[in-house]
């Protein structure tokens, strides 16, 4: 084999109180695939912004293509060839898409010469795009292309490409694992982070392992199966949730033509919603971000009231009702933020559990406040759902993302609901944390509750929904039971892929 | 009331005047929050930039070097608001607070001998023949060249923010500074900079009062001019020719208000003191509706967490 063009010794990052990569060795091959796979907080981020130069190692070395490779920013790694597609997306709304492109290049042409570029780059890879458009209107998927397109014009030797399909359709993965094969074939070699494990089977030609910041393992994606891989990853073997089999109860919630303006420029207006949902049942609510999520959420909570007539709940109308008044009625709800919407990251633990659970819980006698009650219920919730902490006095920042989102959704599991809804419930939370949370939604139908669960990961709408239905431009399809559904069914569901069509190459 | 005793001519011919303080401190404030930093302390480089400016003018005897002295000035007391809000990461809204009332202080005491003194006049632009030509002669051509200065960095600074790299860069700065440094922008150096320059912007347009405008030192002579600035800004929905009319509109009410005193019309002065403000609250209603004009970094503090 010749000389490989990326290869990493021995790297060594550590922050105050943690080390974030330990010796970590791997090489890439001009052309390869190569999956960078572990859970969050296992060091996968860390170590490819290092390749892209915004934080430099403490120890080891890197080459790259034979010579030392030392970038002190990422445009020394630019100009070295690495490209970098960011998780979440590094880009500027009120701006163009030309403009956005111009911003990532080194020597960036006149914007009329580059949105020719822009045209030609996106009709060979098949990745269409108009270099005009404002980027705050773009679909989550148009935006990454964006990202995309900003590498290729750099012509890079080397794509990273951090968890770039956790906001895909199905089909507008296919389409961008197309581009890939047909990268890698011209030589591009392709750092590719994620933790889903088929794709990056499909994908990838190698896979390095890392957890708590060491490489656990290299292995080869399409002889390993998932299974081997994720053990790998966690260290243990995952227990799937488990539910039994019932029988959906009486109609507790009812939609009836659910509609809501935008809430702004960059919002999405809700249309002529409907459904019924059952005591007792878990209906998955899917769809690429931006179609509706957070506004569905929002009208169910009460956040933003809606018209009279269009919420009921066990037969009461409660539209124009607001949060409080509908979580004293049982039905609560968890926003996806976690972070300055579902919990304030500079207030206790306690004070956090206070916020929701005052009504339900009594936490609140005729205006006053009863602390001890709240520390009680912050420590419950710790408790139960194995949060750590040091302990209900800890500000809700210091929590890691699984952790507070565990605390979140205990918070809300242990009000006992008679409804509840959640927006992505284990979104940027590990493999152990993620199976616990779907155990307590499907604990809390199994007693009863019924549960409107919003997400983009489709693994976890199948893995614990009833019925199956998508979000797409505000409007929601006709729920369908989620037994024997298969993805190309719900990829057309979500909307097929927003007008793309493959590059006739 | 007498309306005959207002000269049309001299009338619109002093709106510039009035406008050009206002049109510096305003342009200055708009590069720095176009880079989403929000600079409350703009009255306060605007009167250390006018006590600069006369103190070295009435020193050199040249009201140029005092321009300059001003510019000066400025940024450096800019500088300080740069130190707090880019290195020590302190509140942008408190830094400015108190920057403008560290000025207003810092100046009084320096022009603590400047009382009653006169400035050297500045002479108006010699446009010859040009200059003879009834109504726009004296309208737009009898003035002196820091008017048309003004004029020249509007446009200066549109063209910059919309055709070249380095306004693409600033605005990518403003609009979303944690992306900015993902791709390797110097976040903190761009704000920096611009600080500096609404800094001189800013001294200029003071020094512009104490120079030309009025032209003597008195204390808190800016008299809230650079807070009517940041509502000018406000109201161009941080574009520069927009801010240019605002500008116009605002130095014209002054100009108005002004004029219809010396007419002995009995609206009291009050009203049309508050009648820029007023304005800013209404555009700014309008404004909410559509969030996507301000930058949006705006008033946020940048701490890099790679």
């Amino acid at each position: 084999m010749t000389e490989p063009l990326l290869s990493l010794t021995s790297l060594t990052k550590a922050y105050p109180g943690v080390v974030a990569n330990s010796d970590v060795s791997l090489s890439i091959a001009a052309g390869e695939v190569h999956a960078l796979l572990g859970e969050n907080g296992a060091g996968k981020s860390t170590l490819v912004k290092m390749i892209y130069g915004l934080v430099k190692p403490d120890s080891g070395q890197m080459r790259m293509n034979g010579q030392n490779y030392a970038p002190a920013e990422p445009r020394a790694a630019r100009a070295a060839g690495v490209g970098m597609v960011f998780q979440h997306f590094s880009l500027f709304d009120a701006m163009s898409v030309a403009e956005n492109i111009a911003l990532g290049m080194e020597n960036a042409p006149k914007l009329s010469a580059l949105s020719a570029q822009i045209s030609a780059v996106s009709e060979t890879y098949g990745l269409p795009l108009s270099p005009d458009r404002i980027v705050g209107d773009l679909s989550a998927g148009e935006r990454q292309r964006v990202e995309i397109i900003r590498c290729l014009l750099q012509e890079p030797k080397l794509l990273i490409m951090d968890e770039p399909t956790s906001v895909l359709t199905p089909q507008e993965v296919d389409i961008l694992f197309k581009t890939l094969r047909k990268l890698s074939a011209e030589g591009t070699a392709i750092l590719y982070i994620s933790h889903k494990l088929e794709e990056i089977r499909t994908l990838c030609d190698s896979a390095t392992i890392l957890r708590l910041g060491k490489v656990v393992g290299h292995c080869t994606p399409r002889e390993t199966t998932a299974s081997e891989m994720a053990e790998m990853m966690v260290g243990k073997l995952l227990q799937a949730p488990t539910r039994a089999g019932q029988t959906a109860g009486d109609v507790v919630l009812g939609l009836t033509g659910l509609s809501a303006p935008a809430p702004n420029a960059f919002g999405m207006s809700l249309k002529e919603i409907s459904l019924e949902l059952r005591a007792g049942e878990v209906l998955g609510i899917g769809g690429v971000a931006g179609n509706g999520q957070d506004e569905l959420l929002a009208a169910l909570s009460g956040e933003r009231p809606v018209a009279q007539g269009m919420i009921s709940y066990k037969g009461e109308d409660i539209g124009p009702l607001g949060p409080t008044a509908r979580r004293q009625r049982g039905l609560l709800s968890a926003p996806e933020e976690r972070m300055g919407h579902a919990a304030a990251p500079d207030m206790t633990l306690t004070e956090n559990a206070m916020l929701t659970g005052a009504a339900r819980e009594g936490l609140e006698k005729r205006g006053f406040l009863d602390w001890p009650a709240a520390t009680r219920f912050a420590e419950r919730i710790i408790e139960r759902f194995d949060v750590r902490t040091p302990g209900p006095t800890a500000a809700a920042r210091s929590l890691s993302g699984g952790n507070l989102q565990k605390f979140v959704i205990g918070r809300e599991v242990l009000q006992k609901p008679d409804v509840f809804v959640v927006n992505q419930p284990t979104w940027g939370v590990d493999a152990s944390a993620a199976a616990a949370i779907r155990q307590a939604l499907l604990d809390l139908a199994q007693n009863g509750a019924a549960l409107v669960v919003i997400s983009q990961d489709l693994d976890e709408l199948m893995e614990i929904s009833d019925r199956f239905a998508a979000l797409n431009e505000g409007r929601l399809s006709v729920p369908r039971p989620a037994q024997g559904i298969t993805v190309e069914e719900i990829g057309l569901m979500m909307g097929g892929a927003h007008g793309m069509e493959v590059a006739h190459v | 009331m007498d309306l005959s005793a207002i000269n049309p001519i001299l009338f619109v011919a002093g709106f510039f005047v009035a406008a050009t303080p206002l049109i510096f401190a305003a342009i200055g404030e708009l590069v720095v929050e176009r880079t989403g930093v929000l600079n409350l302390g703009v009255e306060g480089m605007m009167i250390i930039g006018a006590i600069c400016g006369f103190a070295v003018a009435v020193e050199t005897g040249s009201p140029l070097l005092g321009f300059g002295a001003a510019a000066i000035g400025g940024a450096v007391l800019s500088l300080l608001f740069a130190f707090l809000t880019q290195v020590m990461l302190a509140n942008q809204v408190a830094s400015g607070l108190a920057l403008t009332l560290f000025g207003l202080g810092f100046s009084a005491l320096l022009g603590q001998s400047y009382v009653g003194v006169k400035p050297p006049r500045m002479a108006d632009m010699n446009f010859g023949p040009l200059a003879e030509i009834p109504v726009i002669g004296p309208v737009f051509l009898s003035h002196d060249i820091i008017v048309y200065l003004g004029l020249a960095l509007v446009a200066c600074v549109w063209a910059v923010l919309k055709f070249t790299r380095a306004g693409l860069v600033l605005r990518a700065v403003g609009e979303n500074h944690d992306a900015a440094h993902a791709l390797g922008f110097k976040v903190k150096r761009i704000r920096t900079l611009a600080i500096m320059f609404g800094g001189a912007c800013a001294g200029v347009g003071g020094a512009y009062i104490s120079l030309i405008r009025v032209p003597q030192w008195t204390e808190g002579m800016t008299a809230g001019v650079g807070w009517i600035a940041l509502a000018l800004v406000v109201f161009a929905s941080w574009k520069p020719f927009r801010l240019l009319l605002g500008a116009y509109l605002f130095g014209g009410l002054v100009q108005l208000q002004l004029n219809l005193q010396g007419a002995g019309v009995a609206i009291p002065v009050e009203y049309l003191a508050m009648s820029p403000y007023v304005i800013t609250i209404v555009v700014l209603v309008f404004l909410s509706r559509s969030k996507s004009a301000a930058p949006g970094s705006l008033g946020r503090i940048f701490h890099a967490s790679s």
